[in-house]
């Protein structure tokens, strides 16, 4: 799922400035399980904005609201009311779901009250870790399932690079080898032959090298 | 309104096991604490939401106690300790806000701490009593606008 975090109560106040009348729309997808964008943190980020609006003697009037998607045209018609009726909307939806609902609403000013850090997993409660960089060729099939793209802090395909250090990364005790997780579950797998594979440089026209990037299924166009 | 006039509206959070209990105490034992204080049980303290304190506030409480059994003491394990942990973010949020993070207190109390209960309410009138009334009361704009409606 897509992981962020909220912006601080004084960044959304400076971002909101000079509006009277604020829609907080919240995402019941990605951003709701990862506790910073659903219906609790719109209630919570409205309260802190209206004691913050109140504390500075600016009145601006906060509205509560939280769609199933941010990203999905059919989830934004159903907010369609309450969006005429206000000055702009704080989105707390992934950068996706921000730029969704702008799109949707071109005369509408649309800001984000969050910052979208990365894909990644819940690994217990209350931390979640980066687990795909969306790189546009997924190389986990050659590696046991663990990605050296996004946990290798040099994106090395031909490791591990010698640096680390009782199985932990050089940059940071916190951080585990990722070559040293690959040759565990290569091992575990009966794989372990696959580590000898010498890996040509990656393809990294399929990233984000190119500017956005489009999928297009001609089976599905109508 | 000047500091000396000025009673502050506490909103106390007690749970049903321990602090709601020793309050009761400290009625049977005659201990006086100021009425400006508001009790409100909870079954316990991990019940309480983040939301709730910020909405107290939001609506004008000039202060937020929270009084949960002593740590290790829950009768649900671990509500007094979720109750500390959401008692620390929104102290940080309400710094955010510019709110004085000291109008939010967390303490623990058994059912057998009366006299400290007292104490502690004391204690807390008086740090808000120096702190003065919640910002949120006394802006000028939106009593203003508010009026006019």
């Amino acid at each position: 799922m897509i992981v962020a975090q909220r912006k601080t109560i004084p960044e959304l106040q400076d971002i909101i400035k000079g509006h009277k009348n604020v829609l907080v729309l919240g995402c019941g997808t990605c951003v709701a399980v990862c506790l910073a964008g659903g219906e609790r943190e719109v209630a919570i980020i409205s309260s802190a904005l209206r004691i913050a609006s109140k504390k500075a003697d600016e009145p601006v009037k906060i509205n509560e609201l939280t769609i199933e998607r941010q990203c999905d045209n059919v989830f934004i018609e159903t907010a369609a009311d309450e969006i005429k009726k206000i000055d702009a909307v704080l989105s707390l939806g992934c950068g996706a779901g921000v730029q969704a609902v702008a799109e949707r609403y071109p005369d509408k000013p649309v800001y984000a009250g969050l910052d979208t850090a990365f894909l990644g997993i819940l690994e217990s409660r209350g931390v979640w870790t980066e687990k795909c960089a969306q790189c546009g060729a997924c190389v986990l099939a050659d590696f046991g399932g663990v990605c050296p793209v996004t946990l290798c802090a040099k994106h090395m395909l031909n490791g591990p690079c010698g640096g680390s250090r009782e199985e932990r990364c050089e940059i940071s005790a916190d951080q585990p080898c990722a070559w040293q997780l690959i040759y565990k579950r290569l091992k575990n797998i009966g794989q372990s032959d696959k580590i000898k594979k010498i890996y040509p440089a990656k393809d990294r026209s399929k990233s984000l090298d190119g500017g956005s990037r489009k999928i297009i299924r001609e089976d599905h166009r109508i | 309104m000047t500091d000396t006039t000025f009673e502050p509206k506490i909103l106390a959070f007690c749970c049903h096991y321990c602090a709601y209990a020793s309050a009761d105490l400290a009625g049977s034992m005659r201990l006086q604490y100021p009425p400006g204080i508001r009790i409100i049980r909870t079954p316990c303290t991990g019940r309480l939401e983040v939301e709730y304190y910020l909405k107290a506030i939001e609506n004008g409480a000039d202060g937020v106690l929270v009084a949960g059994c002593l740590e290790g003491g829950c009768h649900f394990i671990d509500g007094n300790l979720i109750a500390k942990k959401r008692v620390n973010a929104v102290r940080t949020i309400l710094e955010e806000c510019g709110i004085d993070k000291e109008r939010l207190r967390m303490v623990n109390i058994s059912a057998a701490m009366a006299k400290n209960l007292v104490e502690v309410i004391l204690e807390m009138v008086d740090v808000i009593k120096k702190l003065g009334p919640n910002p949120v009361n006394t802006n000028k704009k939106i009593l203003k606008e508010e009026i006019q409606k």
